[in-house]
């Protein structure tokens, strides 16, 4: 590991005047990882443990989650349970135990790819090294994405919690230099495009300081399916967050995500208008699903990933809707 | 009861029963080195390092930093580079080695203690960012010659082969009764993946969690 000079944040206000090559550091899972590789190599690192944004709340308009808030504490949060279960199961389903005890929401969501191109210095990758290239597209691509892929990058966006995020229209409250502002999660994700080493709608100094998930009654009919190489532990092959509004067994209005597929978390409203007001069914459930790899560009080794993401959301809607 | 004293069940005395293994280890090391001459140059030619143009001392950032590490309910001054970790600290500097280092990458759990008593992987924390935070490790668990419930379930139900992730998976486990996820075989494994044995001693480690938990029942760890 290169060497930084560490500091811990006393207000939000010197944290985000830290000035350029600054990397923050909350949980640590990620970052300290990457930077045992190189791939990030900051020479300040400050730490943003001291501050103040924590805590979990439930009102008239939504969810408020502090962005430092720990994984593990928002998943078993009986309000979350109850209200948002698309949200704990995606955090019980990603990493391990330790891992979710140190790593917060706010880290969780701007974690980096899997991809082995990427944590491999001695490999060209567009997102390391600008320009340099990038092996996936023609190398080791069965982790790849199927969706948002371009020529220079199809490295997957590896967060679960991201994906339950962006099916139930979040915001995130971001603080830097310049003040405050509001980013919906959807677009706080980049395509790759031709600069993938841009990844979000982020300024310098800005930190993440609440995750915020508006009101909506029916996010306690929703779920997180996640298909794995292993039962646990793993990142996904592909998941699901399906969140569905029944009145009845009429489909009044549905969201839909999947991860393991997108280079970004991936929002799938093509299939969402496909089930409002069909009733909830195999049938209307199958029918909606088969839109849903519109657009896929698949590489040598991932195409399975086009059959395994239907199957993923059918099984979820078929889950959460209650159809067996 | 009396057990065996070595890396594998903690050590309650970092200067008493290690030396022997220690001493061994590196009478190993000095071996290998006079076998082997050629190896350092070829290595150093192999690694990865020779493409990264490296930092001048003169341009690397101060980074010593003066800390107090709570270990087991003992304060430890120490001066450290900010790049330390917990793991390394408790291994290279206080001397305690029953916390493994396994893959160092967050990947394996071998290195799992608690921290404010919730377990966590010691190979991803930075010394730094623990000051004023209760450290437990493995050789913290036990009181005296009495084993913590863990540790002797671990040994009735032979939770282990070759020894290496115990300490971690007994620090988990810890985590894993505490946090109440203990209800069935299943919720066990899925609780407890964060813990890889090659040796595949799983089922024995479950048998040990469920024996361990029934114990603990009502009981304060």
């Amino acid at each position: 590991m290169r060497a930084f000079q560490f500091k811990a944040a006393a207000t939000p206000s010197d944290a985000v005047s830290s000035g350029a090559d600054t990397a923050f550091i909350a949980g640590g899972t990620n970052l300290i990882d990457l930077m045992k590789l190189d791939v990030v190599t900051p020479t300040k690192l400050v730490d943003l443990g001291p501050l103040s944004f924590r805590g979990i709340t439930l009102d008239s308009t939504g969810l408020h989650i502090g962005a430092l808030e720990k994984m593990a504490d928002v998943a078993e949060d009986p309000r979350v349970v109850k209200k948002y279960p698309v949200v704990s199961q995606a955090l019980l389903k990603s990493a391990s135990a330790q891992i979710r005890n140190m790593a917060t929401m706010g880290g969780n969501l701007m974690q980096r790819t899997r991809c082995g191109y990427f944590r491999d210095t001695d490999s060209p990758c567009n997102k390391r090294v600008p320009g340099s290239g990038c092996p996936a597209l023609e190398g080791e691509n069965r982790m790849h994405a199927i969706f948002g892929v371009s020529d220079s990058c199809c490295a997957t966006h590896p967060s679960d919690l991201a994906v339950a995020l962006v099916a139930l229209d979040s915001v995130l409250k971001l603080q830097g230099p310049q003040g405050t502002r509001e980013v919906k999660l959807e677009d706080f994700y980049l395509l790759p495009g031709n600069t993938p080493d841009r990844e979000h709608d982020i300024r310098s100094g800005e930190i993440i300081t609440e995750i915020f998930v508006p009101a909506k009654a029916w996010a306690s009919r929703s779920g997180y399916l996640k298909i794995r190489d292993r039962e646990s532990y793993e990142f996904a092959l592909t998941s699901a967050a399906v969140v569905l509004d029944l009145d009845g067994s009429t489909i009044r209005d549905a969201r839909i995500a999947v991860g393991g597929v997108g280079t970004k978390p991936w929002s799938l409203p093509v299939v969402a208008e496909a089930l409002k007001g069909r009733t909830a069914n195999r049938e209307a459930f199958a029918a909606a699903t088969e839109q849903a790899a519109e657009g896929a560009r698949t590489l040598s080794q991932n195409g399975f990933k086009v059959s395994l993401v239907k199957k993923t959301i059918l099984r979820a809607l078929s889950e959460v809707g209650g159809v067996a | 009861m009396h057990y065996r004293n070595d890396d594998t069940m903690g050590e309650p005395s970092p200067d008493k029963g290690r030396s022997s293994r220690r001493h061994f280890l590196s009478q190993l090391a000095a071996l290998s080195a006079t076998l082997t001459i050629a190896a350092p140059a070829a290595r150093a030619a192999s690694s990865k390092e020779r493409s990264r143009p490296e930092t001048p001392d003169s341009e690397q950032p101060e980074s010593l930093v003066d800390i107090v590490l709570k270990v087991n309910g003992q304060e430890k001054p120490l001066k450290v580079d900010s790049r330390v970790t917990v793991l390394d600290a408790v291994r290279d500097r206080l001397n305690m080695s029953g916390t493994k280092k396994g893959c160092d990458h967050g990947a394996c759990g071998a290195c799992t203690v608690l921290i404010d008593g919730k377990r966590v992987l010691s190979c991803l924390t930075l010394a730094v960012m623990t000051q004023g935070k209760e450290i437990t490790t493995i050789e913290g668990l036990a009181h005296g010659d009495e084993l913590h419930p863990v540790q002797a379930a671990f040994v009735t139900c032979d939770g282990f082969q070759c020894g290496y992730c115990t300490p971690g998976q007994i620090m988990s486990a810890v985590g894993c009764i505490r946090e109440g996820h203990t209800g069935s075989d299943t919720e066990i494994r899925e609780f407890m993946s964060g813990n890889l044995c090659r040796c595949g001693a799983y089922p024995n480690i479950v048998q040990a969690i469920k024996q361990a938990a029934t114990q603990m029942k009502g009981a304060v760890s």
